[in-house]
């Protein structure tokens, strides 16, 4: 079962970093169509965070329609995120690893190519809008 | 409001002491179900207002209503519990003997309850109260305020004797609390960072008035920080406070909207560098 952690540093909303990381298990297969994310309370059980924030979380995923509520039974997963295009043998993965190379075997350190590719991220989040 | 009644309503709530007001003008409400960060300076009236709420003390202007009722000639309202700072116990009972207390005291006491969490406390049941340590005291304190199954819960620097593993275990056991019955926790503090993961709403006082209260994200979303160079101009928007340094400022704005200030570097305040914020500009008014 997914496990929460909230990063205050992060400067995103508690309860969005918790939909990021379910999307990201989804994403990665870690959570699939049927499994049953944890209550609020078996949440707060383990973290002391506060439970309106799960709750708001577990909204947000509901009305993206990743999850459902099934009353007195729990939240389940409805769809999966995994992508083709982000396995190893993608398009995009195949793209990216080769724009890596070159960044790496000409003058950028790691850390460059990390900040790099960041800020070109948020570059692009900045121009869309919040939570997409 | 959106849901329901509020669990604690004030409106134009003040009370004078001898040496001046504790609390003035104070309106606001806190929604059900939501545990609120209480915050403010020594002499804020953090605690005035909790001992008004728990019908200790009595108005002298304006009113409050606890879950709809305001706090009457009987005394605390049966499903309000509240944990003062000095916790007070009978120093000479015994755990036992002062889990027995709370259910003569209270109407509905859940012994079982708070046998268990005296337990989880690993607080041992003969021990007298007196010769216990701060932090048990707390934990016997606060199963005592739980075993009456409030519906609010009032806690005044509740974590102040605890060590880090104790405050984890207090905290789980509160909001386990908050997602199986819904219960409201107001919680004061001056350490800010301990409030932030589980507080969601906040109340912050200054010189006995509100200075600001409402969702926590709702105002973290109101607010920008920006940093910059001191010789920039001030972005065009209500400026909560302003600090420069020899070349850098640092300013808090109040907008919904990304400010985009050509120079200024952009941020999303923490709920510490809010209240900062808040509080140190409320001092430079009453100084000025």
């Amino acid at each position: 079962m997914i496990e929460f952690r909230i990063d205050r540093r992060s400067g995103v909303a508690a309860y969005l970093q918790l939909v990021q990381q379910t999307r990201q298990a989804l994403r990665l297969g870690l959570l699939k169509p049927g499994d049953r994310l944890p209550t609020a309370k078996e949440v707060v059980a383990a973290t002391a965070m506060n439970p309106n924030t799960v709750l708001k979380a577990y909204r947000e995923l509901e009305r993206d329609g990743l999850v459902e509520a099934r009353r007195g039974l729990g939240t389940f997963v409805r769809q999966s995120l995994a992508r083709p295009e982000a396995a190893s043998d993608g398009q995009l993965r195949a793209e990216l690893t080769a724009w890596m190379d070159r960044a790496l075997s000409g003058a950028l350190e790691h850390e460059d190519v990390e900040a790099l590719f960041k800020a070109v991220l948020q570059e692009h989040d900045l121009r869309t809008p919040e939570g997409t | 409001m959106t849901e329901g009644s509020a669990a604690l309503d004030a409106a134009g709530l003040g009370k004078r002491y001898r040496r001046g007001w504790g609390l003035r003008d104070c309106t606001f409400q806190l929604p059900p179900g939501r545990v609120t960060a209480l915050i403010g300076p020594n002499g804020a009236g953090k605690s005035t207002l909790m001992r008004l709420a728990s019908g200790l003390i009595r108005p002298t202007s304006g009113t409050i209503r606890v879950l709809g009722q305001k706090p009457g000639r009987k005394g605390t309202h049966r499903k309000l519990a509240f944990l003062a700072q000095d916790k007070p116990l009978y120093r000479s009972f015994t755990v036992q003997e002062m889990l027995r207390a709370g259910a003569e005291l209270n109407p509905g006491w859940d012994h079982d309850y708070a046998a268990r969490l005296v337990a989880e406390a690993d607080v041992p049941t003969n021990a007298r109260i007196g010769t216990l340590s701060g932090g048990q005291r707390t934990r016997v304190a606060l199963a005592m305020a739980l075993g009456r199954r409030p519906a609010l819960l009032l806690l005044d620097e509740p974590l102040a004797d605890l060590d880090p593993l104790a405050r984890k275990e207090v905290m789980q056991t509160l909001m386990a609390e908050v997602a199986d019955m819904g219960m409201t926790v107001v919680l004061s503090s001056h350490v800010i960072a301990d409030l932030e993961d589980v507080c969601d709403h906040l109340l912050l006082l200054a010189g006995g008035r509100v200075r600001l209260a409402g969702d926590i994200e709702d105002l973290l979303g109101e607010h920008r920080l920006m940093i910059g160079s001191r010789d920039l101009e001030l972005p065009p928007h209500t400026v909560v406070e302003a600090r420069t340094t020899e070349r850098q400022a640092t300013v808090l704005v109040r907008t919904t909207e990304r400010v985009d200030a050509n120079g200024w570097e952009e941020h999303k305040p923490t709920l510490e560098e809010l209240a900062l914020a808040h509080l140190r500009s409320a001092r430079k008014e009453v100084a000025a």
